[in-house]
């Protein structure tokens, strides 16, 4: 039982690291989604915004990680 | 469309990504082989292996019933939760702000670990159980790698190809060092990984979303590109940072 709540949690620590980063990359794939499907947004627009939404995100979670060591 | 670009950096990334885990599970199974004997060290290798093939023959089949896009779509959004992670540990720890993992240091806790357990009758047990938890886990990883980054069409058998290769090279390095491979500059490989995984992962979630992206697959390269411009800002940045952070704290 205890190996298989680590091989879990080593499963989930494979994506998720700093837990904000991976929730705000979700809320990002999924507003582009729905921006793509419901509001017609362009898919290539929705790659784009997915490219610089990306680099926000971790730009965000690496001053956060800097201003937490500070 | 495959062109040799696609081909050639799906290779690198299964090669490189599967290269990191396979460094970090020879650590484990050398500890056990050294520090016990190597009777469990390759009793505990086999079965997480035979395990692992199980698992890719049970699920393997199971990814082909999956529409493409959907396939692409998830397989990407994970490919990014993956691979932004690894870049971000790098860059910190590239500009000193998290301490470089050793695999010197990973090896010595292993040792200590068996040593504390041979006088328990369970010795041997417990030896092949850690080389078994280190390398279905590892491997598990390595599996990910394979599938995510061979998402495309016609892409599975060359990221097989990486990662069987990556494999070979750490035995053979492993046999011929028979030390823990703590030269290998794990941290530089974790950078390069992260900016590859997050390059396909964008690439795959859009392909799922209908982007038809400007030529193509090659535009991997070009989000490559704007990843890496941007990181190598970041270390530049964190490094000035944190050099001043610590020049403040002396006393």
């Amino acid at each position: 039982m205890n190996f298989i709540r680590t091989a879990v949690s080593e499963f989930l620590g494979l994506f998720i690291d700093d837990g904000s980063l991976a929730l705000f990359v979700i809320i990002l794939v999924a507003v582009i989604t729905g921006a793509i499907k419901l509001l017609s947004l362009p898919p290539l627009a929705g790659g784009i915004a997915l490219v610089l939404g990306c680099v926000l995100l971790l730009l965000e979670s690496l001053v956060r990680a800097v201003r937490k060591k500070s | 469309m495959t062109s040799m670009t696609t081909i050639l950096s799906t290779v690198t990334a299964s090669f490189l990504g599967s290269f990191v885990e396979v460094v970090e599970a020879f650590t484990i199974i050398l500890a056990v082989g050294l520090s016990r004997s190597w009777r469990p060290a390759f009793i505990g290798t086999g079965l997480a292996l035979l395990l692992l093939a199980a698992l890719v023959l049970i699920f393997g089949p199971l990814l082909g019933l999956i529409p493409i896009q959907v396939l692409q779509y998830t397989v990407g959004v994970l490919l990014i939760l993956f691979g932004i992670r690894w870049l971000r540990k790098a860059i910190l720890r590239s500009s000193g702000y998290i301490a470089l993992h050793d695999e010197e240091k990973a090896f010595a806790a292993e040792t200590n670990s068996l040593k504390q357990q041979a006088a328990d009758k369970r010795a041997d047990f417990l030896a092949g159980l850690a080389a078994f938890k280190a390398v279905l886990l590892e491997g598990v990883e390595v599996v990910f790698i394979v599938i995510a980054v061979g998402a495309g069409p016609g892409m599975l058998g060359y990221a097989s190809l990486g990662a069987a290769a990556a494999c070979l090279v750490v035995i053979v390095l492993g046999l011929a060092i028979h030390k823990p491979l703590s030269h290998v500059p794990e941290n530089t490989l974790k950078f390069v990984v992260g900016l590859l995984l997050t390059s396909f992962g964008i690439f795959w979630t859009g392909e799922g979303l209908g982007a038809n992206w400007p030529g193509a697959d090659l535009v991997i390269l070009a989000i490559l590109a704007l990843l890496a411009v941007v990181a190598f800002i970041a270390i530049r940045v964190l490094r000035g940072s944190n050099a001043a952070l610590s020049k403040a704290n002396q006393p």
